[in-house]
């Protein structure tokens, strides 16, 4: 639309709003990897042995693999050695109370919008916010011990919960994983652990917001997220980074595993910096997300809102062991400028009577190349599985591109699988019809990429929609020209 | 209101408008009629702002303002309505968003407070029943698997709840039975007033038993060849479009 060639102009070269630094004293290893580095870390984090060995036993496993290349993005190779893997904000002391955490760290989450002091937060949401690698604050901790609800940063889970972390870490995401999977469980830092016992239905969300502050470094957390028998958990992930002109490294591992009955609801509205305009700078973002239906009737769902990062590359993906277990994948994956995504999700079914649903929105705009890639396999055993997956992708202008690779792998003859997929663009006649109306074209075309993703929306945890929304807006501004 | 003069436009390089000259004063309505290919989509579609269209000459004045560098938004801000001959569909945007935003838009501009959810669905509702839509097209995408009557009568029913200066109807008839046609027509006919004025464009004149126009004229070859009242209409209805070369309606000599 000719005559708005310049608020465009003026939109896109608004900055990232998050992408400030923090000025705090940080305990940095200097770059570098190899079994001292990975000793300094154990040490530094005073842990048993047992966790030691698996993280030399990750980083040995990692050195004889290959970083993979398969994927539908470009960029150099990452250079391991120059990566620093361990900084931490220097803390006085052992922090008693929320009272005592360093002030900066404080108004840097403030600044995000999370803050961390209790009183002044709303009863809604639990907190641990993790700063470059450690943890440095929980909210709401002791309330939720009070009904056995174990939620914590992953550090402390290993001095308080070896028994948990033994049985459960690497039981859904093994370090034999893959390349990114290997590293981080040879290097990982910290993350949230958390376990709802038996019978327990969270009371309320609990969430992790991670910040990447320090610059060089690479950010390698794991979250473990265990629901035992009959229990549920609606789970809330953000994260943001600061702007530089180097790429960082965010190569993370979830695992989630849900027993017979157990519910986890898994959201995520990811906004790393995805670099400036001309693809200089921003977060690589390479993570292993899985969730495991260890149990009968139990269901994993993954909410994703995606837009950050110069380079996405994950599948979250479900594991339905469980006879009768559901999975589920709703994404809206926004890449604009430079950014790149190839993401989607793998949907494993291995019980009877297995259901998933992948609903996937992909919107493309500026000179961004997005790709879908999922996988739908169906075991031998698996009688009864159902898949229904939908991807449609959005393109913006005509310089992105957007791409489509459906995997699937059936064993079973009685297996029901859909696939669904559609390619659109926002029409001229569509704009013209909104500024028709009185419309101007900035609200048509964020009030049209919404309509697009209401599916996933609507999916979403009511203060994440919100958010969301507002989110894909700022992130579309610049792109309609 | 309006006054267009010698106005020439066309798209990708072919005229189509080729200097139409037209006057409409407020509380007037006027009938464009032609056949296919005359123009009619072509002036609704300019005098809306579309800017798939060139302009290569002329005037159009509006409110005694030269119209023709505002944009589309701004036209609709000042009062300019278009009905669509063809509707367009915006998946996921649910009809009460989409008009509440368009409603608002118009508010703001006038300085006027924005409707809430609950006031505009009051007042949505008010509206719907003259065009006798289902309130469940309030929740449904807009436009999506509306069926062409529903499409129709939801333009009626937008441009009453935006109450334009200047309505503009392109061949708001055309799929439209004659139960939904008269339902349209009364729609608009409320809408009738000394301050306001309609430009309806049409190819059959049937739409014209109910919404009488004030003058009517014939569009042909991008130029307005015939004007007159409302029985120039009934003319056309008879004679058919074939004797504009001529000049007369009504020497077909068939």
């Amino acid at each position: 639309m000719k005559n708005d060639d310049k608020t465009i102009n003026d939109l896109a070269s608004q900055e990232y709003k998050w992408g400030f630094v923090t000025d705090i004293d940080s305990d940095t290893v200097p770059p570098g990897l190899n079994e001292d580095v990975i000793k300094y870390i154990s040490t530094k984090k005073n842990e048993p042995e047992w966790l030691l060995e698996f993280r030399l036993k990750a980083y040995r496993h990692w050195l004889t693999l290959k970083q993979p290349d398969w994927q539908k993005v470009d960029f150099e190779p990452i250079d391991f050695q120059a990566i620093s893997y361990y900084s931490a904000p220097k803390q006085q002391k052992k922090v008693g109370s929320m009272e005592e955490i360093d002030p900066k760290l404080v108004e840097t989450y403030d600044k995000l919008g999370i803050p961390l002091i209790e009183q002044q937060r709303l009863a809604g949401v639990a907190v641990d916010a993790v700063f470059d690698s450690v943890s440095v604050a929980t909210t709401m901790k002791d309330n939720l011990a009070k009904i056995g609800i174990i939620f914590m940063p992953f550090s402390e889970a290993v001095q308080e919960h070896p028994e948990l972390i033994k049985r459960y870490m690497g039981s859904v995401v093994p370090y034999t994983d893959n390349f990114f999977a290997a590293l981080n469980s040879a290097v990982f830092t910290d993350g949230s652990f958390v376990y709802i016992p038996k019978g327990v239905q969270s009371p309320m969300d609990l969430s992790t917001y991670f910040r990447i502050n320090a610059e060089n470094t690479g950010q390698f957390e794991r979250t473990l997220i265990v629901a035992d028998e009959g229990a549920s958990v609606s789970y809330l992930e953000g994260c943001t980074a600061p702007q530089r002109d180097e790429n960082q490294l965010h190569a993370a591992i979830v695992e989630l595993c849900a027993e017979r009955d157990a519910k986890i609801k898994y959201s995520t509205v990811q906004n790393w910096y995805p670099g400036d305009k001309d693809g200089v700078g921003g977060i690589y973002n390479f993570v292993t997300k899985r969730g495991l239906c260890n149990g009968e009737n139990s269901r994993i769902s993954w909410t994703q809102v995606e837009t950050g990062s110069a380079i996405t590359w994950k599948y979250p993906s479900c594991v339905l062991k469980g006879d009768n277990s559901v999975g589920e994948f709703y994404s809206v994956a926004l890449t604009n400028n430079l950014q790149q995504a190839d993401t989607g999700s793998k949907m494993i079914h291995l019980g009877r009577n297995t259901s998933s649903t992948i609903i996937s929105k992909g919107i493309s705009a500026g000179r961004a190349d997005q790709t879908y890639r999922g996988l739908v396999r169906v075991a031998r055993n698996a009688a009864g599985a159902r898949n229904f997956t939908q991807c449609d992708s959005m393109l913006l202008g005509d310089r992105c591109g957007a791409h489509t690779f459906p995997y699937i792998e059936s064993r079973h003859p009685g297996a029901r699988l859909e696939h669904e997929a559609t390619t659109t663009r926002i029409g001229d006649d569509q704009i013209f019809y909104c500024n028709q109306r009185g419309i101007n074209t900035e609200d048509a075309v964020s009030m049209i990429v919404n309509g697009f993703c209401r599916e996933v929306f609507r999916e979403l945890p009511m203060e994440f929609a919100v958010e969301a929304q507002k989110l894909l807006s700022v992130s579309l501004e610049g792109s309609v020209g | 209101m309006l006054t267009i003069k010698n106005l020439h436009a066309g798209v990708e390089g072919k005229e189509i408008l080729k200097g139409i000259n037209l006057e409409i004063k407020a509380g007037e309505v006027h009938a464009i009629m032609g056949p296919n290919g005359s123009g009619k989509s072509t002036l609704s579609g300019v005098l809306a702002g579309n800017e798939a269209f060139t302009i290569t000459e002329g005037e159009v004045t509006y409110l005694g303002e030269n119209l023709l560098p505002l944009s589309a938004e701004m036209r609709a801000l000042e009062g300019i309505f278009l009905a669509f001959q063809y509707p367009i569909e915006i998946p996921g945007v649910s009809n009460a968003h989409f008009l509440r935003a368009a409603l608002n838009a118009r508010r703001r501009h006038r300085d006027e407070p924005e409707l809430d959810a609950f006031d505009f669905q009051e007042l949505a509702k008010k509206k719907m029943e003259l065009f006798e839509l289902n309130p469940a097209l309030m929740d449904r995408s807009l436009n999506v698997g509306f069926s062409g009557g529903e499409k129709k009568r939801n333009e009626g029913f937008q441009m009453a709840l935006l109450e334009p200066t200047l309505a503009v109807m392109d061949e708001t008839d055309s799929g439209l039975d004659i139960d939904a046609l008269k339902i349209v027509a009364q729609g608009v006919n409320s809408l009738r007033s000394p301050e306001r004025a309609a430009l309806v464009i049409t190819h059959y004149q049937r739409l014209l038993d109910y919404i009488v126009p004030d003058f009517v004229h014939v569009l042909a070859d991008g130029r307005i060849v015939k004007s007159g009242g409302k029985e120039l209409a009934l003319e056309l209805e008879k004679s058919g479009y074939a004797w504009i070369n001529r000049g007369t309606p009504g020497e077909e000599g068939v």
